[in-house]
């Protein structure tokens, strides 16, 4: 009897509080404030040690207007290609297709393919061939985009990509093993997206 | 929410993403022009022992390297 009771009482006071989105995070505070006020009350002659959370830069709010830049970050392995750049958008290429980010775009996570990654900044485009690799698209217009391996597309040699592209093509008619065939089929993949690149 | 979807080919014939993704890359660098391709082949080379332990005691570690062996 007393757990209906409850029950009926729970539901209620949930629905007033009106729970945010998981997606919807609020802007993380610089310090920590319960651990120092904790601190002071218990122990007020010493200053309080710093916590991790004071060494990170706090993540950036989500605004309640759009804003009017995309900030992205574009990383590799090795090098840390555009870091906290303004844009006005991003064109990624996800294995769904090209996609088109702009500042405001919900948030997402997307697998991205073999292709062409194009930044624009007012009327500058600039364009990289990413291998493959993820991107995050938060809801404050961040955009994280992680690649293995991304290279302008003057750094590649049309020749190789013709020579790759006829090799793969036969490799994948003469595979036996589905293995064989997936990495012939990978290599037919890659070396297509290469050339659209330097032609498209 | 179907949990045999369509997997990628590459998943479907036993392989895993970080080997896909490793192989992608890897055909991307073949394909750049002197100087870059000599660049990003030096900087992505790898070495590495791994060795299976038993009853506490490491067995013959098996090395992977792209270096030459000195």
């Amino acid at each position: 009897m007393f757990r209906q009771v409850a029950a009926r009482i729970l539901p209620r006071s949930i629905a007033a509080a009106a729970r945010p989105f998981s997606t919807d995070v609020a802007a993380a505070s610089a310090a920590d404030e319960a651990f120092t006020e904790a601190w002071k009350k218990v122990i007020p002659n010493i200053d309080p040690p710093k916590t991790p959370l004071s060494f990170m830069a706090p993540r950036p709010p989500t605004a309640s207007s759009i804003p009017s830049k995309l900030t992205v970050n574009f990383v590799l392995p090795y090098a840390s290609e555009l870091s906290a750049k303004e844009v006005d958008m991003v064109i990624i290429p996800a294995t769904t297709g090209q996609m088109g980010v702009l500042p405001g775009h919900v948030a997402t996570i997307v697998e991205l393919k073999p292709g062409v990654m194009s930044v624009h900044e007012g009327n500058d485009v600039t364009k990289y061939f990413v291998s493959s690799g993820f991107a995050f698209v938060h809801t404050n217009s961040y955009a994280d985009i992680i690649a293995v391996e991304a290279v302008p597309i003057d750094q590649i040699d049309q020749s190789l990509v013709q020579k790759g592209l006829a090799e793969f093509t036969q490799k994948l008619s003469s595979a036996s093993t589905d293995l064989e065939k997936a990495e012939a089929q990978i290599g037919v993949d890659v070396h297509s997206a290469l050339n659209s690149a330097l032609s498209g | 929410m179907a949990s045999n979807a369509a997997v990628p080919f590459w998943r479907a014939a036993g392989m895993t993403y970080i080997t896909y993704s490793n192989v992608c890359a890897n055909l991307v660098r073949n394909c750049l022009k002197e100087p870059y391709k000599s660049e990003a082949i030096t900087r992505e080379k790898v070495h590495f022992s791994v060795s299976k332990w038993v009853d506490g005691k490491p067995q013959k570690p098996i090395i992977r390297s792209d270096t030459p062996e000195e």
